[in-house]
Formats: C-alpha cells, sequence, structure tokens
C-alpha cells in the first residue's frame, strides 16, 4: 500500500517562536527541514484564531506566506506582553498566529496545560498500514496555566507505539507493543526510552488512574475497548488484512491514549504513568480481565452507580454546572450518531473502492477482446486509470476513518468520561449531604440524652457529634474542590476538543482535496487516449 | 428537443406526487447519425408515468408520402414497442439484418425501493435530513424517468435511419395508427411461442459455437462476438456497482452534513464556525458526487448496456445465417434422397435453390450490418469515453474549487484575527 502522504509533498514548518519561549530563552531544535508554530485561541467567541494548515502548492494565495510575518511580530514583543497574555484559568487571552504548510506531521501547539512550551516532532515509521499521523494533534504548545508558568520544565513529550509484535502461541498469545517515549521533562530520568507493553497493561493503567483521580474530578482519558473478536483472530494466527487492520487500529488507538493521558497536567506526573513509560517489567494487570474478581467487582459498581444515579437528586445552585451538563448530554448524542454516518461512509467509501477495482479488471478483458486496435488500446487505459482511482478510494477511506471517524469515537468515549465525573460530583455532593444528615440526627440524639442524663453516653455522643462535624466540613470541603476541578478540567477538555476537531477538519479536508486533485491527474492522462481512438 | 414529464408516483405508504418539468437537451449519446434523415424524424417529446405504465408520446414529422400526414404524434406503452421489435425479428426480409436492440421495461424498483426505506426511517432524520434525501431521490426517479425516454427514443430512431427496416409496414402502422394497439400486440399464445423461441436460441448458440464457418470473415466475427458479449456482459455489470457504490458516498454526506450543522448549533466555542463551513462543504459536494456518480452512469454504464444489447442482436443474425446454412445442408440432402428415389426432384431443387439464395442474401447483407456496426461501436465508444473523461475532470476540478474555499474561509478568519491582535498592540 502507497503511503498516506505522497512523498513529494514538502514537509516544511514554520519557525517557530512565541513570547513564553523567548522569555524562557528557548526555541526548539529545528528538525531538519520543520519549523513548528503556535497559536493560541480567544476564548469570548467574537474571534476566531485558527490554526491554519495550508498547502503550499495547492492552496490559493490568499493564506498567509509561512514564517514571515506573524513570527516577527510576536517576536519583538516577547517579553512584555507575556505576563499581560498569559492569565489564569478565567481570562484566557489567546492568539492564533500560525500558518503551516501541509503535512500531516505538522504540529500544533496546545495552549493550555503544558509546562512550557517546545513542542518536538518525531516522524514515526509506519507500520503495515499506513495511516495519516494523528499525533500531531497532541504536540505541545504554550501554556497559560499559572501553575505550569512556575514550573521550570518545558513541556516536551512525544510518545509513539510502534512495533506490534506477536508473543506467545494459541489462545494465551497475545500482541506486545513498543512504546518509546522521547521528552525533556525532569520528571523521567532519560530523554529517550522504550519498554514493551501489551494491552492488558493499558487497560490496568487506566483503571489506576481512574481509581485515584476520577473522584477528585479529573478527566482520565479512556482506554481503547477491548475486542474479543479482533484478539481471537490475532491470536488465532490468521494473517490476513483485516487481522492486520484490527492491530494497527489498536497500535493507533494506544498511541492517542497514551498521548492524552500525558497530556494532563496532573496525570503525567503520576508515578503509575511514569512506572508504565519506563518500568521495563511491569506486573501484570490481571484485575483489568473481565471474568477476575476485580472484574466482576467492577461490574457491580458499575451497576450499583447506576442506581444511585437515578436515586440521588441533587439542588444543583450553580447554573454553570447544569448547562454544562445538559450541553454534554447533547454533545453525546449528536457524536454518536455522527459517528455512525462516519462508519458509513468509510463503508461504502471501501465498497467503492472494491468494485472499481473490479470493474478495472473488467475493462481489462474487455479490452483484451477488443479487436480494433485503438479502442482496445483506449480500453486498457480506461482499466488502468480505474486501478489508479480504485487505490485512491482505497486511501481516501483510510483518511476517513483515522481522520474522522477515530477523532469521534474516541471523543465519544471521553464525553462518557466527563459525564462520568459529573456523576462522581453527585457522589460527593451526596456524600456531603448524607454526612449533614448524620449531624443532625446525632445532634438530635445528643439532646435526647441531655434530657435523659446519661453522662458516659453523653460524652460519646459529644464525640460523635464532633466527628460528624468534621466530617460535613470535610465533605464541603471535597465538594468544593470537586466543583472546582471539574470547572478547570471542562474548561481543558473544551479547548482541546476545540483544538483537534479544527486540526482534523483542515487535515481531512487536505485529504478530500488531494483525492480530487489525483483524480484530476488521472483522467486528464486518459483524454487524449480517449481522443486517439480513430 | 423539450421533455415535459408529468410525473406521478405512489408507494406503498406514502402518496407522492410531484410535478415535473425539465428540459434536456437530447444529444443521443451511446448512437451517433441518428435522425439526420429529414424524410423520416422520430422523437419522444412527452411521456407520463402512472404507477407502472409508461406512457410515450411519439411524434413524427416526415415527407414521405407513405404517411397520411405530414406531422403527427400516437401515444405508444412499452408493451407496443416490444411487439414492434418482434414482428420485425420474425420477419423473414429482415432476417439479414441487426434488429435494434428493444428498449428495456422501464424500471422504477430501485428508487421505489429507497423511497420506502426512506418512509420508514423518517423518523430517525431531521426535517432537513429528509427533505434532502428526498430531493435525491426524486432526482434518482427522473434520471431513470429520462433514461427510459431516451432509450425508447433511440430504437424508433434507429429504425427510421435504417434504408430498409424504415419502410416496413408495421413501423408506419406503429408510427400513425392512432388507436391502441392492444388488439395486434402479442397475446398469451404469442408470448408462449417467444419464450419457446428463446429456448431454441439457445440451442443456436450451442449450434454456431461448435462449427468452424468457412468464411473467414464470418468466423472472426463469430468469435469475436461471442467472447465480447461475455466481456461486455460483466463490465456492463461491474460499472453498475461501481456507481451505485458513488451514489451511496454520496448519500452518506447528506448524513453527516446534516449532524454536522445540528452539532454546530448547538456549540458556542471556536468551533462553530469550522463546523458549519464544513458541513456547507459536504453538502454541496454531495451534489457534485452525485452528478458524478450519474454521470458515469449514463456515459460509461449505459453505453456498455447499450452495446450489450446490441452485439445480443448481432449474434442473433449470426445464428439466423446458421441456419439458413442448416436448412440449405438439409434441402441438400433431401435433393440426393429425392434423386436417389427419384421423387419430388424438381421440388427438392427448387427448396435448394430457395435454400440457397436465402443463404446468399443473408450472407451478403450479414457482411455490411457487421461491418457498419463494428463502425458505428468504435465511435460510440470514442464519444463516450471522451465525454466520460471530460466531465470526471470537470467535476474534481470544481471539488477542488470548493475545499480549497471552504479551507480559505477557515484560514482568513485566521488572518482577520492576526490584523485584531496586532491592532491591540
Amino acid at each position: 500500500m502507497t503511503a498516506w502522504e505522497p512523498p513529494d509533498r514538502p514537509r516544511s514548518r514554520l519557525a517557530y517562536c512565541c513570547p513564553e519561549k523567548m522569555a524562557e530563552d528557548r526555541e526548539p531544535p529545528p528538525l531538519a527541514d520543520a519549523v513548528q508554530t503556535d497559536f493560541r485561541e480567544v476564548e469570548e467567541g467574537e474571534d476566531l484564531f485558527v490554526s491554519t494548515v495550508s498547502t503550499a502548492e495547492q492552496l490559493s494565495p490568499t493564506s498567509p506566506e509561512p514564517a514571515s510575518f506573524p513570527a516577527e511580530d510576536i517576536s519583538t514583543n516577547s517579553n512584555g506582553p507575556k505576563q499581560e497574555i498569559l492569565l489564569d484559568d478565567d481570562q484566557e487571552d489567546l492568539f492564533a498566529e500560525a500558518t503551516e504548510e501541509v503535512s500531516l506531521d505538522s504540529p500544533e501547539r496546545e495552549p493550555i496545560l503544558s509546562d512550557g512550551p517546545s513542542p518536538a516532532i518525531t516522524p514515526v515509521t509506519p507500520t503495515v498500514i499506513i495511516t495519516p499521523r494523528v499525533d500531531a494533534l497532541f504536540d505541545r504548545s504554550l501554556d497559560e496555566d499559572e501553575e505550569a508558568e512556575e514550573n521550570g520544565d518545558t513541556f516536551d513529550m512525544q510518545i509513539t507505539v510502534s512495533d506490534p509484535e506477536k508473543v506467545g502461541d494459541g489462545m494465551n498469545a497475545y500482541m506486545a507493543y513498543k512504546v518509546t517515549t522521547k521528552t525533556s521533562l525532569s520528571l523521567f530520568s532519560r530523554n529517550e526510552f522504550s519498554v514493551k507493553r501489551r494491552f492488558s497493561d493499558f487497560l490496568g493503567l487506566h483503571s489506576k488512574l481512574a481509581s485515584k483521580y476520577m473522584h477528585i474530578g479529573y478527566i482520565v482519558p479512556p482506554a481503547p475497548e477491548k475486542s474479543i473478536v479482533g484478539m481471537t483472530k490475532v491470536k488465532v494466527g490468521k494473517e490476513d488484512l483485516s487481522s492486520a487492520e484490527f492491530v494497527e487500529k489498536r497500535r493507533s488507538a494506544l498511541e492517542r491514549y497514551l498521548m492524552r493521558t500525558v497530556n494532563h497536567p496532573a496525570l503525567v506526573k503520576d508515578p503509575d504513568v511514569i512506572q508504565f513509560l519506563e518500568n521495563t517489567e511491569l506486573p501484570r494487570a490481571v484485575s483489568t480481565q473481565a471474568l477476575s474478581g476485580a472484574g466482576i467487582l467492577r461490574m457491580v459498581n458499575k451497576a450499583a452507580d447506576a442506581v444511585n444515579k437515578m436515586t440521588i437528586k441533587m439542588n444543583e445552585s450553580d447554573a454553570w454546572f447544569e448547562e454544562k451538563q445538559q450541553q454534554f448530554e447533547n454533545l453525546d448524542i449528536q457524536l454518536r450518531k455522527l459517528h455512525a454516518s462516519v462508519e458509513s461512509l468509510v463503508c461504502h467509501r471501501k465498497e467503492l473502492s472494491v468494485n472499481t477495482a473490479s470493474f478495472a479488471k473488467s475493462a481489462a478483458m474487455l479490452g483484451n477482446s477488443e479487436d480494433h486496435t485503438a479502442l482496445s488500446r483506449a480500453l486498457s487505459q480506461l482499466a488502468e486509470v480505474e486501478e489508479k482511482i480504485d487505490q485512491l478510494h482505497h486511501e481516501q477511506a483510510y483518511a476517513d476513518f483515522y481522520l474522522f471517524s477515530e477523532l469521534l469515537g474516541d471523543y465519544v468515549r471521553l464525553i462518557t468520561a466527563v459525564k462520568g465525573v459529573f456523576d462522581q460530583r453527585m457522589k460527593t455532593w451526596s456524600k456531603w449531604q448524607d454526612a449533614q444528615v448524620m449531624l443532625q440526627r446525632k445532634r438530635e440524639a445528643e439532646a435526647k440524652l441531655q434530657y435523659a442524663n446519661k453522662p458516659d453516653k453523653l460524652q460519646q455522643a459529644k464525640d460523635e457529634i464532633k466527628e460528624w462535624e468534621a466530617k460535613v466540613q470535610q465533605g464541603e470541603r471535597d465538594f468544593e474542590q470537586i466543583s472546582k476541578n471539574i470547572r478547570r478540567e471542562v474548561e481543558r477538555f473544551e479547548k482541546q476538543r476545540v483544538k483537534d476537531f479544527k486540526v482534523v477538519i483542515i487535515k481531512y479536508l487536505e485529504s478530500l482535496v488531494h483525492t480530487q486533485q489525483q483524480l484530476i491527474k488521472y483522467w486528464e492522462a486518459f483524454l487524449p487516449e480517449a481522443k486517439a481512438i480513430a | 428537443m423539450i421533455i415535459s414529464g408529468l410525473f406521478k408516483f405512489s408507494c406503498l405508504y406514502k402518496k407522492v406526487n410531484f410535478v415535473l418539468f425539465f428540459v434536456v437537451d437530447q444529444l443521443r449519446s451511446v448512437s451517433v447519425d441518428l435522425n439526420n434523415d429529414s424524410s423520416l424524424l422520430i422523437d419522444i417529446p412527452d411521456a407520463l408515468c402512472e404507477r407502472d405504465k409508461v406512457k410515450f408520446t411519439v411524434h413524427t414529422k416526415t415527407t414521405l408520402n407513405s404517411f397520411q400526414k405530414p406531422d403527427f404524434s400516437v401515444s405508444r406503452q412499452h408493451e407496443d414497442f416490444i411487439w414492434l421489435h418482434d414482428t420485425l425479428v420474425e420477419t423473414e426480409e429482415y432476417a439479414g439484418l441487426i434488429i435494434p436492440p428493444a428498449p428495456p421495461k422501464p424500471d422504477f424498483e430501485s428508487p421505489r425501493e429507497k423511497m420506502h426505506k426512506l418512509g420508514e426511517g423518517e423518523a430517525t432524520m431531521t426535517k432537513e435530513e429528509y427533505t434532502k434525501m428526498k430531493q435525491e431521490l426524486e432526482a434518482e426517479y427522473l434520471a431513470v424517468f429520462k433514461k427510459t425516454v431516451q432509450v425508447h427514443e433511440i430504437f424508433l430512431q434507429r429504425l427510421s435511419s435504417h434504408p430498409n427496416l424504415s419502410k416496413d409496414r408495421n413501423f408506419q402502422i406503429f408510427l400513425e395508427y392512432d388507436q391502441d394497439l392492444s388488439v395486434r400486440r402479442k397475446n398469451a399464445k404469442e408470448m408462449f411461442g417467444g419464450f419457446f423461441k428463446n429456448m431454441v436460441k439457445s440451442a443456436d448458440e450451442v449450434l454456431i459455437s461448435g462449427i468452424k464457418d468457412v468464411d473467414e470473415f464470418f468466423e472472426q466475427e463469430k468469435t469475436f462476438l461471442l467472447d465480447y458479449f461475455s466481456k461486455i456482459k460483466d463490465s456492463t455489470a461491474k460499472a453498475e456497482k461501481m456507481t451505485r457504490s458513488h451514489k451511496n458516498v454520496a448519500d452518506d454526506y447528506i448524513h453527516i452534513s446534516a449532524t454536522l450543522n445540528s452539532i454546530a448549533a448547538d456549540d458556542n466555542t471556536a468551533l462553530k464556525q469550522h463546523l458549519e463551513k464544513f458541513a456547507e462543504l459536504l453538502e454541496k459536494l454531495r451534489k457534485v458526487e452525485g452528478r458524478v456518480a450519474s454521470d458515469q452512469e449514463l456515459k460509461l454504464t449505459e453505453l456498455l448496456r447499450y452495446y450489450m444489447r446490441d452485439i445480443q442482436a448481432a449474434k442473433d443474425l449470426l445464428y439466423r445465417r446458421a441456419r439458413a446454412l442448416a436448412d440449405y445442408e438439409n434441402s441438400n440432402k433431401a435433393l440426393d434422397k429425392a434423386r436417389l428415389k427419384s421423387k419430388d426432384v424438381a421440388q427438392a431443387e427448387e427448396n435448394q435453390k430457395q435454400c440457397l439464395l436465402k443463404f446468399d442474401k443473408l450472407s451478403e447483407s450479414g457482411k455490411k450490418e457487421l461491418t457498419s456496426f463494428k463502425g458505428r461501436r468504435v465511435v460510440a465508444f470514442r464519444k463516450n469515453l471522451i465525454e466520460m473523461a471530460e466531465l470526471e475532470i470537470k467535476h474534481a476540478k470544481q471539488c477542488v474549487i470548493l475545499h480549497s474555499t471552504c479551507i480559505d474561509l477557515m484560514d482568513s478568519s485566521f488572518i482577520f484575527a492576526v490584523v485584531q491582535v496586532r491592532g491591540r498592540r
């Protein structure tokens, strides 16, 4: 299969320049012919700043020339406006500046919580099936977050998952993936290292992170889904296209999962994450198996949670939460619908590719059997054109899938995680309320004991009251903390969402343009042949 | 030529009535050089579709004396065309000619089924989506309708352009008789006869494919036609599948565009504009993709389909010649037997002479027909392939422009922003 990206496409990037970078006196090491751009976005919504990706040769000249005008301007104002510009969460004044030349590897800045600027771009050698590089979504950029400001580390982290290898035989076989991390963060002992991990390791990591952070309101990115059918095919050793596709799909999903996880400022510092990325040996995460003790416990908990969710009736005092929850509900429904439509598109395009290929063969045979020489040649040429077109459709189907469909799938799962976090807040609130009820009861009990005149029991009651007062206070604090965390998380999430979608939409459009331009080329080559029929 | 169609259709659960007027400039794409002879000009300016029946208005303009009026129209049904075709095929006199293939029955099955499904799925779609899908289906009906009119028209025009067939009495009756032709049409008995004839035909195939022809020309033609027929039949089927997939992709764009619009409506982040523009683009794209699919259908699939049927007609000519040859050989044997028995020799001699005459006539006219057929085919292929390539290029260029405009629009908001940022400083 030919590479998704035609090799003659220039991969140039803009000279990376931004105030923060200047401030920290740091410029990313330019890669071979790479320049980086960064942008920030205005949150108020009135200005739309867009990280734009334009193809140098293909787009009309209205797109601004890269490298020239934005970079210089900003750089002159480096240190000055920096402090003004970077504010706290609530008031972000971001400006986008960047035009990047085509390439799927173009880094997009994530103007949120990275520890510092400086993206690293590492091209990944694709495996059997070439997929468009979507890890470009995760390239780091400037960060306005206050805490990150203090952190002297520049956030620079690139994770790639590659080289899927089948280990073992029969039903105990599994796929081992090489996880390579390139980073300059001080959290890690080395700058570049790789380990071997299997799928259940990833699930194990996720379950640990979820149990640690979800209840305080952090949106923990969900791990890729299990697939019994897919894995069985691989285990059984079916060396066909569909199992190769499955492995590639999974590899790509695991990569995106890790990048999303390390993009989270708190999660990247988590010892489990560090251990996952660094340690050669990792204790086997058996609790992720569906039928293990932990698995069954999970299922029970899920059921209990579902029941609770229905019974808890929260008095929402904060309109923001109510609005956001509704918004996410709607978005969930819409994204699911969109995902289904895009999956249907992928399916139909694959069908189109297959049908075009079979037509090409048939036309070739027809050309062979045609006795008029010129017409015979034209028919054979037609067959060749159609064959090239079928390849084109095939590639487009891959773009449809890996750019669009997978992104939507990821977001459907992410939104489930977001909703989960809102549910945690409800649970916290519920706990707080329960504590208050308990306190009330204890107070009533104490009042009763006052009359009954039992001094020893009274003391116990007073102690209990103290205990429950503390619990109530703790409950309130917890609730406020989780609310605050959620606000911050949701904003971060929204920014990421906007960025991800913008990037993907533009990349997808470019893939469509590319397909059409190839079509023009092929048909233009065929036209003289048709005209030559005498 | 103007075709106005009154198109009524009612499907199982929903009554969909719509009136469509459309102007179609009929460039007969599958066959060229028709209707050039002004002494007999035929066209189908109008057609009416009710339920399953299509009624064609056949309009004739002629300077020939054999017709009663110089300008007249009649109403004909599809079955009338079939009757005309079959009577021509059965006419001995035309055994040496390639009879133009009968037009296929109008088939609205595919769009009807889709309309049915659409009706069932209405609840799951937004109003906008539903309207668009309905529009698409209406366009599909229209396309099927146009095609069937075209195919019937071409059939008549080939007849009128043929030096021998245009003078056929039954053809004249078809054009002129202002009453319903159903009296003259096949009744059940004749239809059964037709079925039997088809069975005999397949026996003929075995007959001619087995025997090697003495005549070099006919031997070559036979080999070529038999092979080519199976290949072109296969190609037609594959082309059809390909076009259908293309239409499915275009339809998917409708759903995606509609959902993107819903998301954009609820969105109040910086993403809103992107989503809206993207949705808009997809909406425009699907129209282009739809046109690509239908152009491909018309120029490629229809071309292949038409010539597949034409080659079948050419094969029929070969069969008839083979049968004439068999008759001649039989008559020889009969003559020998008669000479042996010295009984009915004169009769047998006469019979043999007739058979030989017939065979020679068939061979001669057959050769002429087959040669001109080849020329006709090459010209038609050339025309259609060129047109198809040009249309594909045109559509692809349009797509590129649409995409680039969209990307630029997404870009330009950025330029805007940079200017504003500069302004702030």
